[in-house]
């Protein structure tokens, strides 16, 4: 028996394993073939097109939608692939609707875009469902590249290396590769252990090696990379967690939001997955989303989103917004935590009201409390471990161009480096340039 | 309301929408729903000499070619005439025709090209008490092989000696249904009228593959490996059968022979453009065949509203409007300047029209860094390719200069006067101006 939305505290069970199975279906599901034709006729083919702009990875979209048109999936699949090796993933997890999808011309026209992300996923799945790879490595170079990190923009920047001829060492901290592609997204965007899936597919191309548990700044420095290998790339993205700053965080059942998914996404059995009766999320991001809206499909009773901006300063689009509050999340803007209540554990969070006074935000004094079993702090992410030498950019790596960073023979890319959006598809756009300027001076 | 009835060669039918000769047509069980439906007439399916009917193939006799959303353009096909006994036909055209004696029931023949088979099968018509008959000279496919259909119809002898032949021997009128498959359709239409033909119809189904399988290499429709052309019909003919029905009307041979035009009506708007070029009825086949008899609902409220729009009270009023406007390339009034004018409102900044006109034609858009496109009119010739692919109807439009503006790409003042190739100072063979 499901312990049900009621039961109070943080426990295990609250639904059956019919219901966790549904509610953690694919968001948006494979389109059949049928699906995929109808969709991919509403492609104008437009000249120098805005949605190929708006992506990070400029895939060429209307010649890929135009190949899925005239019957050839696969080819279609190719051509996302050479510009994003983790088009798969891609498809799945990038918010379309302020990317290829929101610049689609058709969204101009009748606000309905052509449904870029699911072709690019029917295309990619094409190719993926064939045993191989599409893809062949060029002559050895005899040079060997270190990689930090088997997140999106390590393994695009190890994909892209292999592919040149170079051997390439990826060193992953965790036991388990795909950053946060393994451990973030959320679970009902990359179903069926599609990350790993992803991983074995992409290592085809042979010439990778990954090392897991082997972290910078535990096992080695990065004076050692610098020896061993012939160039030394950074994708270690952010794998701090900003705190709170309010009185009472340390409380139990206050916890990372990113840690919280984390387990979820690595958990073999939902119905083992505890979570709150009323669960509160601090933050605005995809983040803060993700963790509200996989509370409410464990089965939490209450999920409240709690923003300290407006709407229009949420990161999370609209169409995340929308996706919370058709899972029944209540999104409450202007609001920032002040102090976290409860006799060992969390029973209540206490909130004060803001307003945006020329720019700045400032607390009006006015406090509510919310009943809080258990507490997400999704207030964002911070670059943890950057290796000395290194220089920062505010918070980041500082690069220029394709991610050179201010010691010769390293590159970043990824969220851990200054400039673009964290954002998957822009890890790997990253990764990918930093390879071809690794590899221009390989060669040199 | 305006009135939508018909008065076609004295034959009266209450709407100008008859379904054409073809498996709509092919038994009293369709005719009699497509009558319900809201036809207004029917060429029956073609009927041949007695004896053992036809037989057809028994794999698929259609093959088809498809715009955005598999929307059918164009049906191809290898049927032949009615693969039904002739008793059997002529019982039910009786029983149909005095069942509905406000429809017109038109009955289409082919027999060979000898009079006795015409002078046997004629009288036997004229006792179901059908209006016309339709001479089926135009199937492409199979019949031809055997000496009729469109063998007889690209050779306007035999038009004209079968046709007076069946003049000779039905009371009635006859309709002449000519084959697209030839080079000037006045031709046989002349041919036809000089027989004695009361009225021609056309097109006929044009000679055609539709596709060929890539794994078997054979055409498409297939019958077990191989495949024979076949007859096209629907949208992708219309402007074919629209020219070729132009072409007759403003033929001074053969100006004023009613006609009655097919070929790929699909709405009301198809319609009134057959009849604006001088058909007096339009007959439908590919347009029932995709979405069934009930389309003749849209067409015959698009007709009568439009009609009513336009203040024509009867059909009469409107047929025949455009055919003083179908002229020659040469009467062209050359000194009529156009530019293509982008509505920036309308335009959703595709790039299509930059893509056409930059790559296909005369370099005359412009395209910002911010993707505003813009006409150069020092280069436009006005040639219509970015309308024509904008996916925005009414985005971008031909804009007419005023006579005495200069047109950027010439130089030249636009003039008032009417002035054509045949005075054209650039024409070796032009006549002084006068
Ligand atoms: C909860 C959540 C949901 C998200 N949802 C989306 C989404 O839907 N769509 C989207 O586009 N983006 C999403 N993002 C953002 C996206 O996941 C990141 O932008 C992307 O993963 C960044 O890739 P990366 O390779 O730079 O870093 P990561 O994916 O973080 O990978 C970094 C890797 O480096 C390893 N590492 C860290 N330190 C060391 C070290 N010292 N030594 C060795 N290895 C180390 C880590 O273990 C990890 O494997 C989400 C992020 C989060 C947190
Ligand atoms: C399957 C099929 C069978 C046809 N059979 C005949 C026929 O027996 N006699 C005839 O005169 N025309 C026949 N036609 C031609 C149609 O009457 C008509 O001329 C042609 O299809 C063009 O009109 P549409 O574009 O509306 O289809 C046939 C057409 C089709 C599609
Ligand atoms: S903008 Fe839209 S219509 Fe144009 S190419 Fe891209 S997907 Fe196709
Ligand atoms: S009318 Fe022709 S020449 Fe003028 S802008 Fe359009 S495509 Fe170019
Ligand atoms: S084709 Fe039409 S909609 Fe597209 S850019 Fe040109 S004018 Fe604009």
């Amino acid at each position: 028996m499901a312990q049900g939305q009621m039961a109070p505290g943080i426990v295990a069970g609250r639904l059956s394993s019919d219901e966790l199975a549904s509610n953690f279906a694919d968001l948006h599901p494979a389109f059949a073939p049928h699906e995929a034709a109808v969709a991919a006729d509403r492609c104008y083919f437009c000249y120098d097109a805005p949605c190929v702009t708006a992506c990070p990875t400029d895939i060429d979209i209307p010649l890929f939608i135009r190949q899925i048109q005239t019957g050839q999936p696969e080819a279609a699949g190719r051509t996302i692939l050479e510009q994003n090796i983790l088009g798969g993933m891609c498809a799945r997890v990038c918010p379309t609707e302020t990317l290829c999808e929101e610049a689609c011309v058709r969204e101009t026209a009748e606000g309905k875009p052509v449904e870029i992300g699911r072709l690019q996923r029917y295309a990619t799945d094409s190719v993926m469902a064939k045993n191989g790879h599409p893809f062949e490595r060029a002559e050895p170079t005899g040079k060997t590249v270190a990689v930090v990190g088997a997140g999106p923009a390590g393994l695009a920047c190890a994909h892209r290396l292999a592919m040149l001829g170079h051997d390439v060492v990826i060193h992953e901290a965790r036991e388990k590769s795909g950053g946060l592609n393994e451990f973030g997204i959320a679970a009902y965007k990359s179903t069926d252990n599609f990350a790993q899936a992803e991983v074995d597919w992409l290592l085809r191309i042979g010439g990778i090696t990954i090392k897991t548990g082997s972290a910078l700044g535990r096992e080695f420095t990065l004076d050692d990379l610098r020896d061993q290998y012939d160039a030394v790339f950074l994708s270690i993205g952010l794998t701090g967690v900003n705190a709170l700053r309010a009185e009472g965080e340390d409380k139990d059942g206050v916890r990372n939001a990113v840690d919280f998914i984390a387990e979820l996404r690595q958990a073999s059995d939902l119905t083992k997955m505890p979570v709150g009766r009323n669960v509160v999320v601090i933050g605005g991001g995809m983040t803060a989303i993700d963790a509200g809206v996989q509370a409410k499909l464990l089965g939490a009773e209450n999920v409240t989103i709690a923003y300290r901006r407006d709407r229009e300063a949420m990161g999370a689009s609209r169409f995340e917004q929308d996706l919370a509050a058709s899972k029944g999340v209540r999104i409450l803007f202007n609001l920032q935590p002040v102090a976290v209540h409860g006799n060992g554990a969390v029973r209540e969070i206490e909130l004060e009201y803001t307003t945006n006074d020329n720019g700045t935000l400032v607390g009006t004094g006015e406090t509510i409390r919310l009943a809080a079993d258990q507490v997400f702090k999704a207030i964002g992410q911070s670059l943890e471990g950057a290796p000395e030498g290194v220089k920062l950019d505010g918070r980041k790596i500082a690069v220029t161009g394709p991610g050179r960073t201010s010691v010769p023979g390293v590159w970043a890319g990824g969220d851990c480096a200054a400039g673009g959006d964290d954002l998957t598809v822009t890890a790997v756009a990253e990764g990918r340039d930093a390879a071809m300027d690794i590899h221009a001076s390989l060669s040199a | 309301m305006a009135d939508l009835k018909t008065n076609f060669l004295g034959i009266e039918s209450p709407n100008p929408f008859w379904l054409a000769s073809a498996p709509p047509t092919d038994k009293e069980y369709n005719v009699r729903r497509a009558f319900e439906a809201g036809w207004g007439g029917v060429v029956w399916k073609t009927l041949g000499a007695e004896g053992p009917p036809v037989v057809n193939v028994n794999g698929p006799r259609y093959g088809a070619i498809y715009g955005a959303d598999r929307r059918l353009l164009g049906l191809n096909n290898i049927e032949l005439i009615t693969d039904r006994p002739l008793e059997v036909n002529l019982e039910e055209i009786a029983r149909v025709k005095s069942d509905y004696p406000d429809r017109a029931v038109i009955v289409s023949l082919m027999v060979p090209c000898e009079e006795a088979e015409w002078k046997a099968i004629l009288p036997r018509v004229a006792e179901t008490g059908a209006d016309g008959i339709e001479l089926n000279f135009g199937c492409p496919h199979g019949m031809s092989e055997r000496g009729m259909g469109a063998a007889v119809g690209q050779v306007p002898e035999y038009i004209e000696m079968v046709t007076r032949w069946c003049k000779e021997n039905y009371d009635k009128p006859v309709i002449v249904k000519l084959t697209p498959n030839i080079t000037d359709i006045r031709y046989p239409a002349r041919a036809a009228k000089n027989g004695g033909a009361d009225a021609v119809s056309l097109i006929n189904t044009i000679s055609s593959i539709t596709g060929v399988d890539l794994d078997t290499f054979s055409p498409e429709p297939s019958i077990d490996g191989k495949g024979s052309h076949g007859g096209y019909c629907g949208p992708a003919v219309k402007p074919i059968a629209m020219n070729m029905v132009a072409e007759i009307a403003r033929d001074p041979e053969t100006r004023g022979l009613p006609i009655s035009g097919i070929g790929g009506v699909t709405t009301w708007r198809d319609a009134a453009e057959f009849m604006s070029l001088g058909c007096g009825t339009v007959q439908v086949c590919t347009a029932a065949m995709t979405y069934g008899f009930r389309v003749v609902e849209e067409m015959k409220a698009g007709l009568s509203k439009w009609m009513d729009d336009k203040g024509y009270a009867s059909i009469d009023d409107f047929v025949g409007r455009a055919v003083p406007n179908v002229t020659d390339w040469q009467y062209l009034n050359l000194n009529y300047v156009a530019k293509a004018k982008i509505d920036q409102d309308q335009c959703i900044k595709c790039g299509r029209c930059y893509a056409a006109c930059e790559d296909t034609s005369h370099q005359a858009i412009s395209m910002s860094d911010d993707r505003v496109f813009e006409v150069i009119d020092e280069e436009c010739v006005a040639c219509n390719l970015c309308v024509d692919v904008c996916p925005i109807e009414g985005c971008i439009s031909m804009v007419p200069m005023k006579p005495g503006e200069v047109d950027p790409r010439t130089g030249k003042v636009v003039e008032a006067e009417y002035a054509n190739w045949t005075t054209h100072p650039n024409n070796p063979m032009a006549k002084a101006a006068e």
